[in-house]
C-alpha cells in the first residue's frame, strides 16, 4: 500500500506540474471536542470523566483541463487528551479523478458510501471503519483504489480494484466506549497469505427508476470487520484482530413515495467459517411544517436482523430503532435528532441525541449525548454502560 | 432550481387580425362581442404565451448570492452555483452547488422537476460521501432557510396552475397584465398567487403569494432584467418579503451563460458527487 501511495503521489506531482493549473483551493476545518462522562469507565485506564480532543482536516483541491481532471488531498490529524490510539493521523482522501464523456476514472485514497438506512450501514463495505475516531461507525479511513465508473441508460456501473487493505482502528487502553479488552492492532492476522497486500475487487450497479433508487453489488476480498480472537501473552489477555476472506453480495433499495421513504439494505456474506444473511429495513415519514412553523419532523423506524441471531458479531442482529429528526429550516440549519435503540435479544436500551446549529458563517456547534442501559453481560453493548456521555463539538471552517 | 423569471405572459393580440376584424365590423355595422374570451381563457393564454416565449434556451449556468435577513436586521449569506437543462415536455433538470457558508461547501442538490406530481431530488453530503434521495412532496417548505419555498424556485410549467385574468394596469415595466394563478398541486403552500406581467416582453414584475388561509404571505419583486440570446429575459435581482414574519430574502443572479453545451449526461448521481 505504501508503494502504491508513493506511486500516486509521484504521478500526481508530475501531472500537476506539467499541466496548466487553473485553480488551487484550500478549505477545511479545525475542531475542538469535549466529552463529559457521567462516571469513570468500567475498565483499567478509563478513570476519567472529561476528555478534550483537537483535530484538523484541511482539504486541498486542484482542477485542470476545464474541470476534467481533479485532485483532492484531505489529511486528518487528531490529538486526544487520554487515548494514545485516538491521537492519530490519516489520509482521508488523496485522489485523482479524470472525467470522460460517459465515464470517470478515479484513483488514490478515496471514500465511497453505499446504502440508504440511518442506524446501521450494513451494505457499506469499501472503506474501513475508523472506530477510534468515532464509536458509531460513521467515520471511515481512506481506501486505496482504482475505480472506473460508467453512466449508461440502464444505470451507473462501478468497477473497483482495491489495492491494499487498511486495518480497523481501535480505542487504546485509555479510550472510552471500547470493549473489555484492548485490541492489539500491531499483531493482526490474516486468512490470506497476502495479508494487507491482498487485492480486493468490487462491482456495483445502481440506478434510479421512477420512485426507486436501487444498488446491487458483489465484493470479493478481505472482510473489513475483523474477528477478535483472545490470546494470552505473559499473563496479559489481548485481543488479536483476524481478517478473513469473504465474498459478499449486497442490495440497497429506497422507494421515495410522497412523504415516505421505504428503505432496505441486505447482504449475503460467505466466508470459510460462515455463510449468512443480514438486513436492515426501515421507513422514514416526514411531517412538514410542525404547528405552522418551518420545522419538519422526520419519524424513522428501522429494524436490524442477522440470520445468526444473538451469536452474531453484528451488534444489530435483532434490534429495533425509533428516531425523530427535527429540521428547523432556519438560516442556521439547526437540527435535532433523538433516537432510541432496543436489542430484542439482550434487552439493551440505548438513547442517542444529536443537536447541531451554525453560529455564524464560519463556526458550527454540535452536542451529542449517548446513553446505554444493559443488564445482560452477554450483550456486546454491556461494555458501554458506564460510558454515558455528552459531547460538545465546536468547528471552525476555513 | 431555475428561477424562471418570465413566468407568465400573454395574450395573443395579433394586431393585424384586430385591424382586419375592426374594418369588417365597421363596414358591416354589426356589433361584435370582443369579450367572448373568458377571464380564465385569457389568463391561460397569457401563461401559455409566456412559456412559449421562454422555450428554446437550451441550458444555462449562473451564480447566485442569497442574503437572508430577519426582522431584527441580522443577515446571513449563501452562495450557490446553478446549472439548468431545459427539458421539452417535462420540467427542467437542475444542479445546485453550495459554496458558502463553509460548512455546507460542496453540498449539492440535483433535481428533476415535473409539471405534475413530485419532483425527483437527490442531495449530496460531501462529508459522508453520501447521495440521499429526498422526499419532495413538500413543495411549500423553505429552501435552505430562506423565504423562498421549493415551489417558488422550480421551473414554470403552464400545467402547474389554473388562471384568471384580472385586469391590465400600469407597472414599473410599463403596462402589466394582472393574473391570478391557482396551484393545481394540493400540496402547494398557496391558495393563489397574483402576478404582474408586462404586456410587451412578458416579464414578471411582481408576484403576491396568498397562504392556505388566503392571507397575503409574501411578495416577490424582480429587478434588473437582462435579455440573453436576443430573446430570453432574466432578472438580476429578486426580493422576497414575508409580510407575516417580516423576514426578507434577496437573490442576486450573476454570470448568466446560455447554451453552454450541458446535456442529460451532466445531470446524474456521478455529476452530483463531483459537483464541488
Amino acid at each position: 500500500m505504501i508503494n502504491y501511495f508513493y506511486l500516486i503521489v509521484c504521478f500526481l506531482v508530475v501531472t500537476v506540474a506539467s499541466s496548466k493549473v487553473n485553480a488551487i483551493e484550500l478549505s477545511g476545518n479545525v475542531e475542538v471536542e469535549w466529552s463529559a462522562y457521567q462516571r469513570d469507565g468500567q475498565f483499567p485506564g478509563q478513570g476519567y470523566q472529561s476528555n478534550l480532543s483537537l483535530s484538523i482536516e484541511p482539504e486541498w483541491y486542484w482542477q485542470w483541463n476545464g474541470g476534467s481532471d481533479r485532485l483532492v488531498f484531505i489529511p486528518f490529524l487528531r490529538g486526544d487528551e487520554h487515548d494514545a490510539e485516538r491521537s492519530h493521523g490519516d489520509i482521508r482522501e488523496l485522489s485523482w479523478v479524470h472525467v470522460g464523456e460517459k465515464w470517470e476514472f478515479r484513483t488514490g485514497f478515496r471514500k465511497v458510501f453505499w446504502g440508504v438506512t440511518e442506524f446501521n450501514h450494513l451494505v457499506d463495505i469499501i472503506n474501513q471503519t475508523d472506530s477510534v475516531d468515532s464509536f458509531d461507525g460513521e467515520e471511515k479511513l481512506g481506501q486505496p483504489m482504482l475505480n472506473i465508473s460508467r453512466v449508461t441508460d440502464w444505470g451507473i456501473v462501478d468497477a473497483f480494484v482495491l489495492v491494499g487493505f487498511r486495518e480497523r482502528t481501535f480505542a487504546g487502553a485509555e479510550g472510552r466506549l471500547r470493549g473489555r479488552l484492548v485490541a492489539d492492532t500491531d499483531r493482526a492476522n490474516y486468512e490470506s497469505t497476502d495479508e494487507e497486500k491482498h487485492i480486493d475487487y468490487a462491482l456495483r450497479w445502481s440506478h434510479s427508476v421512477g420512485v426507486f433508487d436501487v444498488g446491487l453489488y458483489w465484493f470479493d476480498g478481505t472482510d473489513r470487520n475483523p474477528i477478535l480472537q483472545t490470546q494470552a501473552d505473559n499473563g496479559v489477555t489481548r485481543l488479536i484482530p483476524f481478517y478473513q476472506q469473504v465474498t459478499q453480495v449486497g442490495v440497497d433499495l429506497q422507494a421515495t413515495i410522497d412523504s415516505w421513504l421505504w428503505k432496505l439494505e441486505a447482504i449475503q456474506k460467505d466466508s470459510r467459517q460462515d455463510d449468512y444473511l443480514a438486513s436492515q429495513v426501515g421507513v422514514e415519514y416526514t411531517l412538514y411544517g410542525l404547528n405552522s412553523t418551518a420545522t419538519d419532523v422526520g419519524i424513522l423506524v428501522e429494524y436490524g436482523w442477522d440470520e445468526r441471531d444473538y451469536t452474531a458479531d453484528n451488534t444489530f442482529q435483532n434490534d429495533i430503532f425509533l428516531g425523530f429528526r427535527f429540521t428547523l429550516n432556519d438560516p442556521k440549519d439547526s437540527a435535532l435528532l433523538i433516537s432510541a435503540g432496543y436489542d430484542a435479544d439482550f434487552y439493551t436500551k440505548s438513547l442517542l441525541v444529536e443537536a447541531s446549529t451554525r453560529f455564524n458563517d464560519y463556526w458550527t456547534i454540535a452536542l451529542e449525548g449517548v446513553f446505554v442501559e444493559s443488564r445482560n453481560v452477554a450483550d456486546p453493548a454491556a461494555v458501554l454502560v458506564d460510558d454515558d456521555r455528552l459531547q460538545l463539538t465546536v468547528k471552525r471552517y476555513f | 432550481m431555475l428561477l424562471t423569471s418570465n413566468k407568465a405572459v400573454l395574450t395573443v393580440t395579433n394586431l393585424s387580425a384586430w385591424v382586419f376584424w375592426g374594418l369588417l365590423l365597421g363596414l358591416s355595422g354589426v356589433s361584435f362581442n370582443v369579450g367572448a374570451e373568458t377571464a380564465e381563457e385569457k389568463g391561460l393564454a397569457i401563461a401559455t404565451e409566456a412559456k412559449k416565449r421562454d422555450l428554446g434556451w437550451g441550458d444555462s449556468q449562473s451564480t447566485l448570492k442569497m442574503v437572508l435577513r430577519n426582522a431584527a436586521g441580522q443577515e446571513s449569506m449563501r452562495e450557490i452555483r446553478n446549472k439548468t437543462l431545459e427539458v421539452r415536455n417535462d420540467g427542467d433538470k437542475s444542479l445546485n452547488i453550495f459554496d458558502y457558508p463553509r460548512d455546507v461547501k460542496g453540498t449539492a442538490f440535483l433535481s428533476f422537476s415535473h409539471p405534475i406530481g413530485s419532483d425527483d431530488q437527490w442531495l449530496y453530503l460531501p462529508a459522508l460521501k453520501r447521495v440521499k434521495r429526498i422526499a419532495s412532496r413538500n413543495k411549500s417548505g423553505p429552501f435552505v432557510g430562506s423565504e423562498f419555498a421549493y415551489e417558488d424556485l422550480s421551473s414554470f410549467e403552464v400545467e402547474k396552475y389554473t388562471y384568471k385574468f384580472l385586469r391590465e394596469e400600469a407597472c414599473q415595466l410599463g403596462s402589466c397584465f394582472v393574473i391570478e394563478q391557482f396551484p393545481v398541486d394540493k400540496y402547494s403552500g398557496y391558495t393563489r398567487q397574483i402576478t404582474w406581467i408586462d404586456t410587451v416582453e412578458y416579464r414578471i414584475w411582481k408576484t403576491e403569494f396568498y397562504d392556505r388561509k388566503n392571507s397575503l404571505l409574501k411578495t416577490l419583486s424582480m429587478t434588473g432584467y437582462k435579455q440573453y440570446l436576443n430573446q430570453y429575459w432574466r432578472a438580476t435581482g429578486m426580493e422576497m418579503v414575508n409580510h407575516q414574519n417580516k423576514k426578507v430574502t434577496t437573490l442576486t443572479w450573476n454570470d448568466y451563460q446560455f447554451r453552454t453545451g450541458l446535456t442529460d449526461a451532466d445531470f446524474n448521481k456521478n455529476t452530483l458527487k463531483r459537483a464541488k
